[in-house]
């Protein structure tokens, strides 16, 4: 019999211990596909995040470092320095990437470090057991937004990947979603382009997946996957939100002012 | 010529070099932009070398961390408050035994303070400085030839027992030159299996703090301690100065070493038979090596750069043993050598009094 479905090489045999309807187990399996197919799991080093990936090392089977709280970029900044030739990307949720690790994340991608990044964006803090993210919808009820988020006390959504994109040290970002078969798909060629816009030395890359949380939004994850279409969706609107095309290897001073 | 005047801060940077450390990063304070800004000019020239200006200190040592982990000789550089905030990577380096260097050019504090010379980080730097009760190696070195040859020495430490090294030194000492003759380097020491540089063929690895089993915590913690206890019994350093006919015995650091030794001469020229007891390694404080010099003097006066910090470890090596007195000025304050002897001749009689100003 021809096998058509097993799991990717770079995955270990652990039993995810994400809650049911979470989008985090899905984007591991992307990344490690992506892994498998460019062929690139000895080369590569993971910095992982604090947040509900923390044990993501427990997962993929390959070098894995944990950053302190938000601090992912800064530490692949001194992996990628130190070893240019090795893949090197950060798995950052949002209060890690867009609170605590704001300044980390924005200046590695001011620099253009030729890394990737996965941000998973699901609007709240999971692991500490749902209170209001930098991305948590306005109106949206937390553990510490308890009469829904208001724009006057807790500011709005940041839209990182926008933000991001204005910066000339970015090569390629997308968003993402992983509520269906077919964003699923969507989302792994987001992240195999953006790996393979590391392997080219394009620069700093990011995919944004705006991913489920049945258990802190308090949805069942059918509700949680339409909720990311016809709320998410609307502050953090899906597709590529830029794409430089290719340094050519003469004359190009885009790195060089 | 391998002998040069350079200023203290420069010769860190240049020592660094030698020892092989192929990545700086780190953010300017006053006063130690020396040592960056040295590192960007020297560091390109160098194979694989790499300086980063950081857009924090926080940055900074989480750049150092990535860079140890992938088998780097990494340093970073801060004055007080940027070394509160390095903390939280500091505790990092501890937990995931992770070789780095760390200067601290201390400034008057707390708070932002001042940019003058002090030694108030004393207790940040023993005590480990973060969370979670870790220690790092620290030396106090008291001339721009120590500056030069604990720099490298501390790259050794690092990567012999995994640990951070912090060279704890004052705004005085960097910004002082003298001439230097920098040592030969040793060829480093560390195993490949530790370095983080993509698995390969072969088994993936993990670097990580976080451990969520109370006994396996518990376990890496005591793990650590032994570490720590094997640290405290053979690498503390002392220098003692006219110390076999004393009968006051200064005890001071750094900075305050240099005064004492200036008020140690004048005070001999009067009369007064006072010798000095340098540590060179404040944390593995040298208690033991203290604790023989109470079979000849009984009479200790502690001299810091701060309200009374370094007081206490001599306190725990001398109690009993023999009578501690202490003379400190905090807040970048230098003191004079002719002040200190006024302090020294007041307490070298008063055999009997005690003059310590906290108790």
């Amino acid at each position: 019999m021809k096998k058509v479905f097993e799991r990717p090489k770079s995955m270990k045999k652990n039993i995810f211990h994400y809650c049911a309807g979470c989008g985090h187990s899905i984007a591991h399996r992307l990344i490690a596909e992506v892994i498998d197919e460019l062929g690139i799991r000895g080369v590569l080093i993971g910095v992982l995040p604090a947040g509900c990936a923390v044990l993501a090392y427990n997962y993929f089977d390959v070098d894995m470092i944990e950053a302190q709280h938000g601090r992912g970029p800064a530490t692949a900044t001194g992996i990628k320095r130190a070893l240019p030739d090795r893949v090197v990307f950060c798995y950052q949720g949002d209060g890690d990437l867009a609170a605590i690790g704001i300044a980390e994340s924005f200046h590695a991608a001011n620099r253009g470090e030729n890394i990737t990044v996965v941000f998973i964006n699901n609007a709240v803090y999971g692991m500490t057991g749902g209170q209001m993210a930098p991305t948590s919808m306005l109106g949206q009820r937390t553990t510490t937004s308890p009469g829904g988020r208001k724009s006057l006390l807790d500011g709005y959504p940041i839209q990182v990947s926008e933000v991001f994109s204005l910066l000339p040290g970015t090569s390629y970002i997308e968003r993402c979603t992983v509520n269906s078969p077919a964003s699923i798909l969507k989302a792994k060629k987001a992240i195999r382009k953006a790996f393979q816009c590391q392997i080219d030395g394009r620069g700093f890359s990011l995919v944004e997946i705006l991913s489920p949380c049945p258990t802190n939004w308090k949805m069942t994850p059918i509700e949680s996957c339409r909720w990311i279409d016809e709320v998410m969706s609307k502050t953090f609107p899906l597709g590529v939100i830029k794409d430089l095309p290719e340094i050519k290897k003469k004359g190009d001073k885009r790195h060089d002012g | 010529m391998n002998k040069v005047l350079m200023q203290g801060n420069r010769i860190i940077g240049e020592a660094a070099i030698r020892a092989g450390c192929r990545f700086y990063a780190g953010y300017p304070i006053t006063p130690q932009n020396e040592i960056p800004e040295y590192m960007a000019e020297r560091l390109p020239e160098v194979e694989g070398g790499v300086f980063i200006q950081s857009e924090s200190e926080i940055a900074a040592i989480h750049m150092v961390i990535g860079a140890s982990a992938a088998g780097v000789r990494a340093m970073t550089s801060s004055s007080s408050p940027g070394i509160s905030l390095k903390q939280e990577g500091i505790s990092s380096l501890a937990a995931c035994e992770l070789p780095a260097v760390i200067i601290n050019m201390m400034r008057g504090g707390p708070g932002l303070g001042n940019i003058s010379p002090s030694q108030g980080d004393y207790f940040q730097a023993t005590r480990g400085g973060g969370h979670g009760g870790y220690r790092t190696i620290v030396l106090g070195p008291a001339t721009v030839q120590e500056m030069a040859d604990l720099t490298m020495d501390a790259f050794d430490l690092a990567d012999q027992y995994r640990i951070p090294a912090m060279i704890l030194a004052d705004g005085m000492m960097g910004q002082m030159m003298e001439p230097v003759v920098f040592k030969e380097p040793k060829p480093r020491v560390y195993p490949e299996s530790l370095m983080m540089r993509g698995a390969g063929e072969g088994k993936s690895k993990i670097i990580r703090g976080l451990i969520l089993d109370p006994l396996e915590m518990e376990e890496h913690n005591w793990t650590l301690d032994r570490k720590y206890r094997v640290i405290a019994q053979s690498e503390t350093r002392h220098e003692h100065y006219k110390t076999e006919d004393a009968e006051l015995i200064l005890v001071a650091y750094g900075t305050a070493a240099r005064i004492a030794k200036g008020a140690i001469k004048r005070l001999r020229e009067a009369g007064l038979r006072v010798g000095l007891f340098r540590p060179i390694t404040l944390w593995p404080f040298p208690t033991n090596e203290l604790r023989e010099f109470a079979k000849k003097s009984e009479n200790f006066l502690v001299f810091e750069m701060s309200t009374g910090q370094m007081l206490e470890d001599v306190r725990l090596a001398l109690q009993g043993y023999a009578r501690i007195g202490f003379h400190g000025r905090p807040g970048g304050v230098v003191p004079t050598p002719i002040e200190l002897t006024n302090v020294v001749m007041h307490q070298y009689d008063r055999k009997g009094g005690v003059i310590e100003q906290y108790q």
